[in-house]
C-alpha cells in the first residue's frame, strides 16, 4: 500500500466521521457526541493532508497553524448574543481561504504546467474564486450589520436598476470566466478582473438586505462557503473536499429554505425583494387605542395563572434580557406555574438563536417549543408575555391579505386569554406595519427596555413571596 | 437508518478509485491519471443527498450550533491550504498559502469551540 493509498483511506475514515457528527446533532443528547466525531474527522483528515508526499515548507505550515489558533481560540469565547456575527465572521474566512486558494493553483499552473488547465478545472477554479470571494466580502458586510458597525448601513439601501446592475455584474463575471475556460493562458489578464467582480457582487448583494432578513441571508452563505470547498474539491481532485463541502452546502440550503418558509417568501424575495423598507401606511384606518398596564398588575395576573407562554424576540437579544427572564421562569415555576417558550423559526438574527440564548440561562430545552407545536395549545393559554418579539405574532399575517406579511406563519398568541407585549414604544418593527395584536382587546402594553421590564416583573414576584 | 444506509453507498463511491488503484499496482513515475470528473460528480451529488437527509432531521433546538458545526466542517479547505502551502512555491504563492491556511485554521479551532459550547447549555429538566 502506497503513501497515496493510505490518504485516500483516511480521508474516507474522516467522510464517514463528518456524516456521523452531522447525524448525532439530530438531538441534544447526542450532539456533543457529534463535534468529538467532527473534531475526530478534522484530525483525520489534517494529518492524512501532511502525509502527502512534497510536503517541504513546514515552518509556513506552523506559521499559519499557531497564528490560525491563536485567533481562533478568543473568536469562540464570544458572548452568545454575538454568535450571528462571529457566524458571519467564519463564512468569510471559509471563502476567503476558498478563493486564495483557487488563485493560487491557477497561478501556478498558468506558470508550469498549462497543460493541467483542462476545461473541466477552469471551471471549477472559476466557481470556486467566484463563490468564495463572494462569499468573503458578502459574509464580512453581514457581519458587519449584525455588529452594527457604524459605517454599514443597517437599512436596507436601494437604488434605481440596482438589481439589473447586480446581474449584469455577475453576468460579466461568468462571460471572463467563459473566457478562461476557453483560453485558460492566453485570457489569463481575465482572472484579476473576476476576482474583482465577485468581491464587489459580494458587498452589492447584502446591501440591500434588513436585518430580520439576515437569518436567511447566513444560511445561504453558509451554503456558498460549502460549495466553494466542493469547487476546490473538483480542481484539486480530493473526494474528502467534495463530501465535506457538499455536507456544508446542503446545511446551509436546508436552513435559508427552512428561513424562507418560516416568512413566506422566496429566495429571489429575500435576495432582491429588499425588503424592510418603511411601507406607505394604508390609508384612512381608525386610530385604536393602547392599553398600557404596569409590571405589579401583570406581575399579579401572571402569579395567578396556570399557564404562561413566554414569545422571545430579537429585542431580547438586543437587552441581553434572558437572565431576567431565567429569573421569571424561576419565580413562575416556584408557584406552580407552567411556563413555556414558543420559538419561531425566524426570532432573532440567526436559525436557533433564540433556543441557544435560553439554553445559556440553563432553562430546560423542554420548554422551548417550536411554534407549529405551541400554536394548538395557544387558545387555552392563559397569559402570553411578548418579549422583543413584532411580526412574528401579527395576526395580520394570518387574515389582512394587503399586509406584507401576508401569509407568514406566525405565533397566534392573539388567541390566548390575556397578552402582555414587551415594546421600547410603538414604532412598527420591521416591516414596518402596524401591529394588531397590540390594540386587542385583552392585550395590554408594557412599556419599556426588555431587560429592565422583565426585571420588574421579577421584583414584584419576588416582593409578594410563594403562597 | 435510511440516510445511514446512504452514507454506507457514499463511502463505497469514494473508496473504489483508491481501491482500483491498489488493484492496477500504479507505477509511483507513471503519468498521473486523467482526473476522472464522473466519479467526482457522483461523489458530490450522493453527498449532498446524504447531507439533505441528515440535515432535515437535526433537532431545530440546534441550529445555531449545527451551523457552528457546518462553519467548521467547511474548513475542510484546510486541505486545500496545507498543500498549497507547504510545498516548493514562489514566495507568494506561499504566502497565499499561508493566509488561506490561517482563515481555515480559524475557522476549525473557534466552530468546534463554540459549537461545544454552545451544545454543553443545551439541558433537561432535572428528574425528566
Amino acid at each position: 500500500m502506497t503513501v497515496t493509498h493510505l490518504v485516500q483511506l483516511l480521508y474516507l475514515l474522516s467522510t464517514g466521521l463528518f456524516i456521523f457528527a452531522l447525524h448525532w446533532m439530530n438531538d441534544p443528547r447526542t450532539a456533543r457526541r457529534g463535534v468529538i466525531a467532527g473534531v475526530a474527522a478534522m484530525a483525520v483528515a489534517i494529518v492524512g493532508t501532511l502525509m502527502f508526499p512534497g510536503l517541504v515548507n513546514w515552518q509556513w505550515l506552523a506559521v499559519g497553524a499557531v497564528l490560525g489558533v491563536v485567533v481562533g481560540v478568543p473568536l469562540s469565547w464570544v458572548p452568545l448574543t454575538a454568535v450571528p456575527q462571529r457566524t458571519a465572521l467564519s463564512h468569510a474566512f471559509g471563502g476567503l481561504a476558498a478563493g486564495l486558494v483557487g488563485t493560487a493553483e491557477y497561478y501556478l499552473w498558468v506558470g508550469g504546467e498549462p497543460e493541467m488547465l483542462t476545461p473541466f478545472r477552469v471551471f471549477a477554479i472559476v466557481a470556486e474564486i467566484i463563490l468564495g470571494f463572494l462569499t468573503f466580502t458578502g459574509s464580512l458586510m453581514a457581519a458587519g450589520k449584525l455588529q452594527e458597525v457604524k459605517w454599514i448601513p443597517q437599512r436596507p439601501v436601494t437604488y434605481p436598476f440596482q438589481n439589473l446592475g447586480n446581474f449584469l455584474m455577475l453576468g460579466l463575471a461568468v462571460a471572463c470566466g467563459i473566457g478562461l475556460i476557453v483560453k485558460p493562458v492566453e485570457f489569463s489578464f481575465l482572472f484579476p478582473v473576476i476576482i474583482a467582480l465577485a468581491l464587489i457582487f459580494g458587498v452589492l448583494l447584502i446591501i440591500p438586505i434588513g436585518g430580520a432578513d439576515m437569518p436567511t441571508v447566513i444560511a445561504l452563505l453558509n451554503s456558498y462557503a460549502g460549495l466553494s470547498a466542493v469547487a476546490m474539491g473538483f480542481v484539486l481532485d480530493n473526494k474528502l473536499l467534495i463530501t465535506a463541502g457538499a455536507l456544508d452546502g446542503s446545511s446551509g440550503l436546508i436552513l435559508s429554505i427552512i428561513m424562507c418558509k418560516a416568512m413566506n417568501r422566496s429566495f429571489t424575495n429575500v435576495l432582491f425583494g429588499a425588503f424592510g423598507q418603511v411601507q406607505a401606511k394604508a390609508a384612512g384606518g381608525e386610530q385604536k387605542l393602547v392599553k398600557q398596564e404596569t409590571p405589579e398588575g401583570a406581575a399579579q395576573i401572571m402569579e395567578q395563572a396556570n399557564t404562561v407562554v413566554i414569545v422571545p424576540g430579537y429585542g431580547m437579544a438586543v437587552a441581553q434580557a434572558q437572565h431576567r427572564v431565567r429569573e421569571l421562569y424561576d419565580q413562575l415555576t416556584k408557584r406552580g406555574v407552567d411556563v413555556r417558550f414558543a420559538i419561531h423559526p425566524v426570532a432573532g438574527r440567526m436559525p436557533g438563536h433564540m433556543n441557544v440564548l435560553l439554553a445559556e440561562t440553563e432553562i430546560p430545552y423542554d420548554h422551548l417549543v417550536e411554534m407549529d407545536d405551541i400554536n394548538p395549545d395557544l387558545p387555552q393559554a392563559d397569559v402570553v408575555l411578548v418579549i422583543g418579539a413584532n411580526d412574528v405574532v401579527n395576526p395580520a399575517a394570518r387574515h389582512d391579505k394587503s399586509s406584507p406579511i401576508f401569509g407568514m406563519p406566525i405565533i397566534d398568541a392573539d388567541k390566548a386569554h390575556m397578552c402582555f407585549a414587551i415594546k421600547r414604544s410603538m414604532n412598527p418593527g420591521f416591516a414596518g406595519i402596524d401591529n394588531e395584536l397590540y390594540t386587542a382587546d385583552h392585550t395590554y402594553m408594557l412599556f419599556g427596555d426588555a431587560k429592565g421590564v422583565v426585571g420588574e416583573l421579577v421584583k414584584s414576584l419576588s416582593a409578594s413571596g410563594t403562597h | 437508518m435510511r440516510c445511514l444506509l446512504g452514507a454506507g453507498a457514499v463511502l463505497v463511491w469514494a473508496a473504489s478509485p483508491a481501491m482500483a488503484a491498489t488493484v492496477q499496482d500504479v507505477g509511483a513515475h507513471a503519468e498521473a491519471p486523467p482526473t476522472d470528473y464522473i466519479s467526482l460528480l457522483f461523489v458530490f451529488m450522493l453527498a449532498t443527498f446524504i447531507g439533505l437527509g441528515i440535515i432535515v432531521r437535526v433537532s431545530r433546538l440546534l441550529h445555531t450550533p449545527l451551523m457552528s458545526l457546518t462553519n467548521a466542517i467547511s474548513a475542510i479547505a484546510v486541505v486545500g491550504s496545507i498543500l498549497v502551502t507547504g510545498r516548493d512555491h514562489p514566495p507568494l504563492i506561499t504566502l497565499l498559502g499561508v493566509i488561506a491556511l490561517f482563515a481555515s485554521m480559524t475557522n476549525i479551532v473557534s466552530g468546534f469551540l463554540i459549537t461545544d459550547r454552545m451544545l454543553k447549555m443545551f439541558k433537561k429538566e432535572p428528574g425528566k
